[in-house]
């Protein structure tokens, strides 16, 4: 396919702001939400753009989290698009209906605004949140910036909507960190590019046999054969299903691929392959990996680093479910030190999420790097430079044998 | 009973529900299944009265008033072993299911 790049215009927007641009650009059937800090000022600006006539969606104001997700779910159930927005706390809410929502096979997509989960009460961000529900047959990405975010939830409708995927898909960015700063983001000039051009017109469900005739699946009142969602289903059957989404799962790594390289064509940006942002990783012997808006801050040390000769890399992960294992092994394959860094909690865990999958992952290799945890930047404790640098300085002296590895570390906490 | 049951490459996505419910046999659950032996059932017909699914069907002579000998609707019927306890002459005994 050739690269036939769109017209696009540049806005100054912070992260929500891109979440609700992006959305006004898709312009889902239906948004369900509830304000939570910080990721209020999405349907914020999105009730606006519904009530300017910017857009024909159905915004339902519910009372909670868990009404936001069961009204998508009932949505996306019904044959439309569905989505919300949420973060901390409220994503808690919402987990018993996460679990409905990706066994259904309901291609809802949700913007989530990182931030510690109370208590004690904070609202800034790490990434506690979406870490406590990494099991919930998700679709995950994290973003860096609010370009990345807007190009992202885009994304995120075509990948829920594979047929060979079906499965919710949440879009993670750094609360407060990305939500409420403000850059300059291209959007596309015409909405239609993306409702169109993009996502082809409004959702169309697949189609399945049923009683030997073929149905939307879907609630639509005009299928031949009436169609249940949800029903009990015991143990002659539940296996059967939960085979099927965790074939779907996998099959998403290819799709968030796919999906990510025909957006590049039309909006000319690249996030790496897709699901992992190498960053001077070529040559490197000393690797950190992580996920958010960290490594924003990290490239600018690297880059520091790097002048003096030090041989070090990142690697960004965007895709975390399903995980990219097999790219985290090939890019990591020649380095010798890799040092891991969550943003999350690791309570009575052996190291922080992130760390573990990766470290788990580098055990394929035969001659495995040293891999090290550090948990930073908990309820949105500063993460400056100066911080990983001395970490990153660290990582030298266990490769160069005058500091012994550890399995992890809390940093930029006080004593 | 059913047949051998579908695997995961044939049947619906989603939990989407493929049969009827008559089609459905809740026998399939059964892990013991009651077998009746007919020369020790005296007929009592406590097994048909206290069966939670009304799976001991009961054969009655032409007249109705005679009851010709019991025996189980294994569609329906979910080994609860409710008739083999509640027999006064151990006439009912619980086997293995082998699948």
């Amino acid at each position: 396919m050739r690269e036939e790049i769109v017209e696009q215009e540049e806005r100054l927007l912070n992260g929500d702001e891109a979440v609700a641009w992006a959305a006004y650009h898709v312009e889902p059937d239906v948004v369900a939400a509830y304000p939570i800090t910080p990721q209020t000022i999405i349907v914020e600006r999105f009730s606006e753009f519904v009530a300017d006539g910017l857009v024909r969606t159905e915004f339902v104001s519910v009372e909670s989290e868990h009404s936001a997700m069961s009204a998508c779910v009932g949505a996306a159930a019904a044959g439309g698009r569905a989505f919300t927005a949420t973060a901390a706390n409220g994503l808690q809410l919402m987990n018993e209906i996460l679990y409905i929502a990706s066994s259904l096979r309901l291609p809802i997509v949700m913007a989530i605004a990182n931030r510690a989960v109370s208590g004690p009460i904070n609202i800034h961000c790490d990434h506690t949140d979406a870490m406590n529900v990494r099991d919930a047959g998700w679709v995950m990405l994290f973003c860096e910036d609010a370009q990345e975010v807007y190009d992202t939830i885009i994304q995120a409708f075509k990948i829920a909507e594979n047929p060979k995927v079906l499965l919710p898909v949440m879009v993670n960015f750094d609360g407060f960190l990305i939500s409420h700063t403000a850059q300059k983001v291209k959007v596309f000039k015409d909405p239609s590019v993306v409702r169109e051009k993009f996502l082809g017109g409004p959702r169309k469900p697949v189609k399945i046999k049923l009683m030997g005739k073929e149905v939307e699946l879907s609630l639509n009142p005009k299928n031949p054969v009436p169609v249940t969602f949800g029903p009990l289903d015991l143990y002659d059957y539940y296996y059967e299903h939960k085979m099927q989404q965790l074939v779907a799962i996998q099959n998403a790594y290819d799709v968030v691929k796919e999906v990510h390289e025909e957006y590049a064509k039309l909006s000319g940006r690249r996030y790496g392959n897709g699901v992992i942002v190498p960053y001077k990783l070529d040559d490197a012997e000393i690797a950190v990996v992580a996920m958010g808006s960290a490594p924003g801050t990290m490239r600018y040390v690297i880059d520091e680093m790097r002048e003096e000769g030090i041989k070090i890399g990142l690697l960004r992960v965007r895709l975390f479910r399903p995980f990219p294992y097999k790219d985290i092994i090939e890019a990591l394959r020649n380095v010798k030190v890799v040092g891991v860094f969550d943003r999350a909690q690791n309570q009575g865990m052996m190291g922080g999420p992130l760390f573990l999958e990766t470290r788990a992952a580098l055990y394929e290799l035969e001659s495995r790097p040293e891999v090290v945890n550090y948990i930073f930047g908990l309820g949105g404790r500063d993460a400056p430079p100066e911080m990983f640098r001395e970490a990153f300085d660290e990582l030298v002296g266990i490769y160069r044998g005058t500091i012994s590895p550890f399995i992890r570390k809390y940093i930029g906490v006080r004593e | 009973m059913s047949d051998k049951k579908p695997g995961w490459k044939e049947i619906p996505i989603a939990g989407v529900p493929f049969l009827s419910s008559l089609e459905y046999k809740t026998g399939d659950w059964r892990v013991f299944k009651p077998v009746i032996d007919d020369n020790k059932c005296i007929r009592c017909l406590l097994c048909n009265i206290y069966c939670p699914d009304m799976a001991i069907k009961v054969g009655w002579d032409e007249t109705g008033n005679k009851a010709l000998g019991v025996f189980v609707d294994y569609d329906y019927c979910k080994g609860c072993g409710i008739c083999a306890d509640i027999c006064p002459v151990k006439a009912i005994e619980m086997v293995k299911e082998e699948r």
